[in-house]
């Protein structure tokens, strides 16, 4: 269960970020109108509008971005705000948790929004036989009363302070109780957009809701377009020649020549994605922390920063937590490439040389391969013969992953989650 | 007559032969790839328990002979089947809502099919055009231009030629855009012009096989004796070719033809991704990626189909347009 966890985490921080590039709350007296036409990734011919399978940008964007809601919402600025709730309120030991839900609000078929829906909603997710990547956040509510129409009661099976961050989870949608299957299928939900067309895969038109509670401080289109671009260079194109307003995913590569366009902004939003070679430490040699402190000497972290994400990142410190992580303490010393360091830390580990395979594929992230092959060459002042074996993409989470000693990861969770999720990974 | 039916019935019958024996290729070739539907899908978070899980619901835990049979079996009975990634999250929905093979691949077919009657329209009448005149002109400057021309835009690949139409055509001069998402309901002016870069992209691929066959059918012609009768009669050369040498060499200018539309079906894939076209070929690599074998092998069938009635109807044209083929002795 806590594999499903963490993808359904790893998930999110990309939700985040595209949100935040779309929604963008309006600058100055925005007014209402236009078309905005989005060139997405992430689209399948399987595409549907139930939350729980919603995995990637295109779904992620049209479900929880624009035609449902969630019970809390974390801003653009990362502090947490009630949604389709109000208020809320914990026991002291914070197993106890009451939601006021917002009162006088519709579903797109006219339907009003209480706390049945609310139920039936959270229930979908540990149904019997039910496959949802938010299971394992449902799971812990072992009791859900409704106190009144906008009042509910949810008992945990263990205290949590962060209950509302974990309902802000792009699964957990809100659905109309007793109609759940027509509202997946059709995309009756309680957001700013209702469907107007579903394509799956291919296109998704919603239009905006007349009024609503959120008017004044987001939903500023009138209609919204979403194309299904999962090819990167065919996304840039589409904005390059204007079919698109905007795109997601901007590619590192291509970025530099986007930016000498003078009608495209790019947004740039440090998140919490990060880049890893972890090791197998009950494998040797890794399970000799002098070995793993050599190899950690041994990277120059600044220079795969500056040409694998062509500048685009922050060196990270063999830690999880990054400078947009409320917790993040810049006081913890930087380790940076030491070979002097790497060797007295062989000669600890009792080796004068040391051979290890490195396990990449680009299936990882984009440039593994060109950072394993910088790598090789930082740690070959340390006598650390880095030996990079490239693997192929098909069937690297199963074969590699968690098999070979050292491989290469990529690491992405929402920059609002608290540490408390962090833990649990 | 007669022998035209039974020589129809003779290659459909070989036809579906050979369509069992592509499916049973498909089917070994996408299970020898590393990973499986449920290895692919779950990705990093694959742990035993959610992939043995999978399996099971999919009953990618039978053997093969079970599983390609059950699937032989259904297909003969018309029913393509569900696909793995609906089929993943059928308890999930009460199952009724479930979308089929066929339901999916239908849409997309006939994307696919609009951007093919678009580029066979424009693509041969261009190349039958420069086939006669190449011919005619032959061994001039018009005949050498042409093809160089038609020949360096077949050498160079699918996705070069697209991105350089998309420089000319939609980012220097805006003519045409270079995002082609036609949908059902798009009117068909709006429609054509979208599609038409992926079209010029495929024309620019498929003119050179055809023009030059047209070209060397007819030179080959040329030298016959009635060809020269015709000459001593006074004929203009426009006229000889077009009413003399091109009924007798249709034959190899059709096969040549249908070869490449066959082309246009089955080998749009790059270029469907380049122009995010949503047509069939986008769905296969989407599907192989996820090794969605109920979809992969309904394209492989659809694919196969289509080269096997094309070719059938080469044939059956050239027989036609052949006395001798179709009265033999």
């Amino acid at each position: 269960m806590s594999q499903l966890n963490r993808r359904g985490l790893l998930k999110t921080g990309v939700a985040a970020g595209v949100i935040a590039a779309t929604g963008l709350p309006a600058r100055s007296a925005a007014t209402r109108g236009g078309t905005l036409r989005l060139g997405l990734n992430g689209a399948n011919t399987s595409d549907s509008f139930d939350g729980r399978t919603h995995s990637d940008a295109f779904m992620i964007n049209m479900g929880h971005g624009t035609v449902f809601d969630c019970l809390t919402e974390v801003t653009a600025a990362g502090e947490l705000i009630g949604e389709l709730a109000v208020s809320w309120e914990a026991s002291a030991d914070a197993k106890i948790w009451t939601f006021n839900l917002r009162k006088g609000v519709t579903f797109h078929n006219g339907k009003s929004f209480g706390a049945d829906d609310v139920i039936e909603s959270l229930g979908m997710h540990t149904a019997e036989g039910a496959k949802s990547a938010a299971k394992p956040i449902v799971s812990a509510i072992t009791e859900m009363k409704k106190m009144s129409e906008h009042q509910i009661q949810f008992t945990l099976a263990a205290g949590n302070a962060d209950f509302p961050f974990l309902l802000s989870d792009y699964h957990i949608l809100m659905y109309p109780a007793g109609m759940v299957d027509e509202a997946i299928a059709k995309g009756i939900g309680t957001g700013l957009y209702k469907v107007v067309s579903f394509d799956p895969g291919v296109r998704c038109v919603v239009a905006r809701v007349d009024s609503h509670y959120k008017d004044g401080r987001a939903g500023w289109f009138d209609g919204i377009e979403a194309i299904a671009i999962n090819d990167a260079s065919a996304r840039m194109n589409a904005l390059m020649t204007g079919q698109v307003d905007a795109v997601n995913r901007v590619d590192v590569k291509t970025e530099p020549l986007l930016r000498a366009n003078p009608n495209i902004n790019i947004f740039e939003v440090t998140g919490n994605q990060h880049f890893t070679f972890p090791m197998l430490t009950d494998q040797a040699p890794f399970d000799d922390i002098n070995v793993r402190k050599a190899l950690k000497y041994g990277i120059n972290r600044q220079e795969m920063v500056d040409k694998i994400l062509q500048g685009h990142g922050k060196v990270g410190n063999d830690h999880p937590i990054g400078p947009a992580n409320q917790y993040f303490a810049s006081d913890i010393p930087q380790i940076e490439l030491d070979i002097d360091k790497a060797k007295f830390y062989m000669k600890a580990a009792g080796l004068t040389e040391l051979n290890v395979d490195l396990n990449v594929s680009d299936a990882a992230f984009n440039g593994a391969t060109d950072a394993a092959q910088l790598y090789q060459a930082s740690a070959k002042g340390a006598g650390i013969n880095i030996n990079v074996n490239q693997e192929p993409a098909d069937g690297y989470w199963s074969n590699v992953w968690l098999v070979k000693g050292l491989v290469c990861f990529l690491l992405v969770w929402s920059c609002n989650r608290r540490l408390d999720v962090l833990n649990r990974i | 007559m007669g022998s035209i039916f039974q020589i129809i019935l003779q290659r459909l019958a070989l036809g579906l032969v050979t369509l069992l024996v592509v499916s049973m290729v498909i089917f070994v070739a996408v299970n020898a790839l590393p990973g499986d539907f449920a290895q692919a899908i779950l990705g990093q978070g694959a742990t035993e328990e959610a992939v043995t899980q999978i399996r099971a619901d999919l009953g990618l835990d039978q053997n093969y002979f079970l599983r390609y049979f059950g699937w032989l079996g259904n297909v003969l009975t018309g029913n393509l089947g569900i696909s793995f990634a609906q089929m993943n999250f059928a308890s999930n929905m009460g199952g009724d809502q479930l979308v089929g093979v066929a339901e999916q691949i239908m849409p997309r077919f006939r994307a696919t099919m609009f951007l093919a009657g678009v580029t066979a329209m424009i693509a041969v009448p261009i190349s039958i055009t420069l086939g006669i005149l190449a011919a005619l002109y032959r061994n001039s400057l018009f005949d050498r231009a042409v093809n160089i021309a038609t020949l360096s835009s077949i050498s160079s690949p699918e996705f070069f030629l697209a991105y350089i139409l998309i420089l000319v055509l939609a980012v220097l001069n805006p003519v045409f855009p270079s995002l082609s998402n036609v949908y059902d309901g798009m009117p068909l002016g709006e429609k054509l012009n979208r599609t038409m870069l992926p079209a010029l992209t495929l024309t620019l691929v498929v003119t050179a096989h055809m023009m030059r066959m047209t070209r060397a059918a007819i030179i080959n012609l040329l030298a016959s004796p009635y060809i020269e009768m015709a000459r001593l009669k006074g004929i203009s050369p426009m006229r000889v070719i077009v009413r003399h040498a091109l009924p007798n060499a249709l034959a190899p200018i059709i096969n040549v033809i249908a070869l490449n539309l066959a082309y246009l079906i089955t080998g749009v894939v790059v270029v469907e991704v380049v122009f995010v076209y949503p047509g069939i070929g986008q769905l296969f690599v989407d599907s192989v990626k996820i090794r969605d074998i109920p979809v992969v092998q309904a394209c492989c069938l659809i694919f196969a189909a289509a080269y096997i009635l094309l070719n059938l109807m080469a044939d059956i044209l050239s027989i036609l347009s052949n006395p001798r083929l179709r009265h033999p002795k």
